[in-house]
């Protein structure tokens, strides 16, 4: 894989985000439903048919794709939701469609035959063999891999699979393997896998106590924030717990991913998409990112190293991890 | 439907997700094999392939002696699945089980499996009926549901009459799996230089609130629930809708005694309540949830009927 092919998959939670994605330069920008079909089912966020039409025409016109994620598992009994939005993704022309249950690709692949098909990181494909299934099962053109794997590995994979790899390059974090992941609906009832949703705002409340802030999710404490201090949201497994005697951030602390310099590195380990988390960030934001990003992607083509961008202003809590990457972050 | 004209209900034990003594899950398994009223029993390592070596060798010998106790043995392929070692283990076990079932736990063991009779486990997305469809037609014999399903859910897969379904029943849940061992974690360790500490808790880490209040458990790279899963008055009305197989997840008490509790309830000759303070005195510092099946948040206890429409 060579910088020429690699592609930007940048968020998009709304128009105007679209839109910022498009001008800051991104190849292919990725959207979903209002509904629960998507991994990204916040009050406020997504579009509607008639605002992806509109984000596909604006996006086309500038030479950028659109993909868009339906990516929950569909709930039994009511699958036509989630066989809804794969006819309407196709029908409004995006370039191709996110999946993640087996049987909504085994419907994607036999109703639309000409619909490009990714599969999601919710996916949880983590070896040649399970990329392979989907690849022969049900032609999935490009697989975004979970977030467990060092870059050797990713290496190692995308020579043995006949799909383009797309890996996280920035943003939140999974520590978990994606869509295996049942730590929400435990505390609050709702999941990704079901819902579209983790760690929802539905259920967090923030408490004071004396001089502190304490942030809860479904009623357990998941962080307490001192005077002054910024209190950060509470996502589960960004709490701290006590385990074996200690607080600590047990899981993860609150950290974005940032691998701006490691792109020439997973370019040769041959990822072809480089996706950027965060369908649920304003447009300041999303545009800021996917500038840093194709700054970086351009200056690689250019032969020149990728420059140092400060994105730490944007990253949660301020600290940023290489993650799982790095063999060292297990 | 009449309780009298239903199949009877079967019960699985294990696979052990905790990483037990050698010698010590042997001997338990054999004591299972002698005395525990079920009728399957998984074997093999789902959550960490650093500890496989250790319990491999006695295999053999825990299965022949399970099979002489009647019992069917189903051989469990690792849950994430990443290293060249963790490959070549699932593609060996799916290539020859000695003649075992072998319970699939990622999608790439299923498809090792296609074409061939086997099981389905809990750590495959197994959300809806295309899914279950698909499955069946690749060779799943039986599929255990996922841990956060409702029953609404579990009765519309049992009612496709694909595979049969088996719901879990006790025991602490799985709720996650990671690449990052937080047992090492907690001990400033990473995964690579674990020193088997995960060893240390037979039943998983717990893990309090910041006020000290019971959440999670920890069991190496997997996260449990601190609650134990007890469906006890729920199991008639699974029943009803066409669950017939439950699956119990060994924790460091007297399992046999837990799997005479279960079988006297589906057997009728318990009731749930009895069943439950009995449960009590058998894992006495345990917590009990069933908020899943009742649609609700996995740690609650639910005092309601389960009624499925």
């Amino acid at each position: 894989m060579t910088a020429e092919n690699v592609e930007l998959v940048c968020p998009a939670g709304t128009p105007a985000a679209l839109k910022a994605a498009v001008d800051a330069g991104a190849d292919c920008v990725y959207v979903g439903f209002r509904d629960e079909t998507n991994a990204r089912n916040f009050p406020g966020l997504n579009f509607s048919r008639p605002e992806l039409a509109d984000g596909i025409a604006y996006a086309h016109e500038r030479g950028t794709k659109v993909l868009v994620a339906i990516n929950t598992f569909p709930r039994a009994g009511k699958p036509e939701i989630w066989h809804q939005a794969v006819d309407d993704a196709a029908r409004l022309k995006a370039d191709a469609v996110i999946v993640a249950d087996v049987g909504l690709c085994a419907y994607a692949a036999k109703t639309h035959p000409d619909l490009r098909l990714h599969l999601s990181v919710q996916a949880s494909a983590s070896s040649p063999e399970a990329i392979r299934f989907y690849h022969q099962a049900f032609n999935i053109q490009r697989a975004v891999l979970p977030r467990v794997l060092t870059v050797p590995e990713i290496a190692a994979l995308a020579a043995d699979v006949p799909v383009e790899m797309e890996v996280f390059v920035f943003g939140g974090l999974c520590v978990m393997a994606e869509g295996r992941c049942a730590l929400s609906s435990y505390a609050t009832g709702l999941s990704p896998n079901m819902n579209g949703v983790c760690s929802p705002a539905s259920h967090v409340r923030y408490v004071e106590r004396g001089e502190k802030v304490v942030s809860e999710l479904g009623g357990f404490t998941i962080n307490t924030f001192g005077a002054g201090e910024p209190a950060g949201y509470p996502t589960l497994c960004k709490g701290r717990f006590e385990a074996n005697g200690k607080l600590s951030y047990l899981f993860e602390e609150p950290t974005s991913l940032n691998t701006l310099a490691m792109l020439p590195e997973l370019i040769k380990a041959g990822v072809t998409g480089f996706k950027i988390e965060g369908r649920q960030r304003g447009r300041a934001y999303v545009g800021a990112v996917v500038k840093a990003f194709r700054q970086a992607v351009d200056a690689i083509r250019r032969g020149e190293a990728p420059p140092d961008i400060d994105l730490d202003n944007i990253t949660e809590g301020g600290r940023q991890t290489a993650g799982a990457y790095e063999r060292s972050w297990r | 439907m009449n309780a009298s004209v239903l199949p009877p209900a079967k019960l699985t034990l294990g696979p052990v997700l905790f990483n037990w003594k050698p010698e010590a899950w042997r001997d338990f398994m054999f004591r299972i094999a002698d005395e525990a009223p079920v009728d399957t029993v998984h074997l093999g390592e789902v959550v960490c392939s650093k500890r496989a070596p250790f319990f491999d060798k006695y295999i053999p010998e825990v299965a022949e002696r399970l099979a002489a106790g009647g019992k069917e043995v189903v051989l469990s392929t690792l849950a994430l699945v990443m290293t060249e070692r963790e490959r070549d283990g699932v593609r060996d076990l799916t290539a020859d089980s000695g003649g075992f079932m072998v319970e699939a736990n990622d999608i790439a063991a299923a498809a090792a499996l296609n074409g061939r009779p086997h099981v389905v486990g809990p750590f495959v997305n197994v959300y809806n009926e295309g899914t279950l469809a698909y499955l069946a037609g690749m060779g799943a014999v039986r599929v255990s549901m996922p841990a956060e399903l409702p029953a609404a859910t579990i009765a519309i897969l049992a009612a496709q009459n694909l595979v049969e379904i088996e719901v879990q029943a006790f025991g602490r849940i799985p709720l996650a799996i990671s690449a990052r061992c937080y047992h090492a974690r907690s001990r400033n360790l990473h995964k690579d230089g674990c020193q088997y500490v995960c060893a240390e808790d037979p039943d998983g880490m717990p893990v309090d609130t910041m006020d000290g209040k019971p959440f999670l458990t920890v069991n190496g790279t997997q996260t449990m629930s601190y609650h134990y899963l007890a469906l006890l008055a729920e199991l008639a009305e699974l029943r009803r809708v066409g669950v017939n197989r439950f699956r119990l997840w060994p924790h460091h008490c007297d399992m046999v005694a837990v799997a005479r509790s279960f079988r006297e309830v589906l057997d009728g000759t318990l009731s749930p309540d009895a069943a439950s303070t009995r449960l009590a005195d058998l894992a006495p510092d345990a917590e009990f949830a069933n908020g899943y099946i009742h649609g609700r948040e996995g740690h609650r206890l639910v005092e309601d009927d389960l009624a499925i429409l």
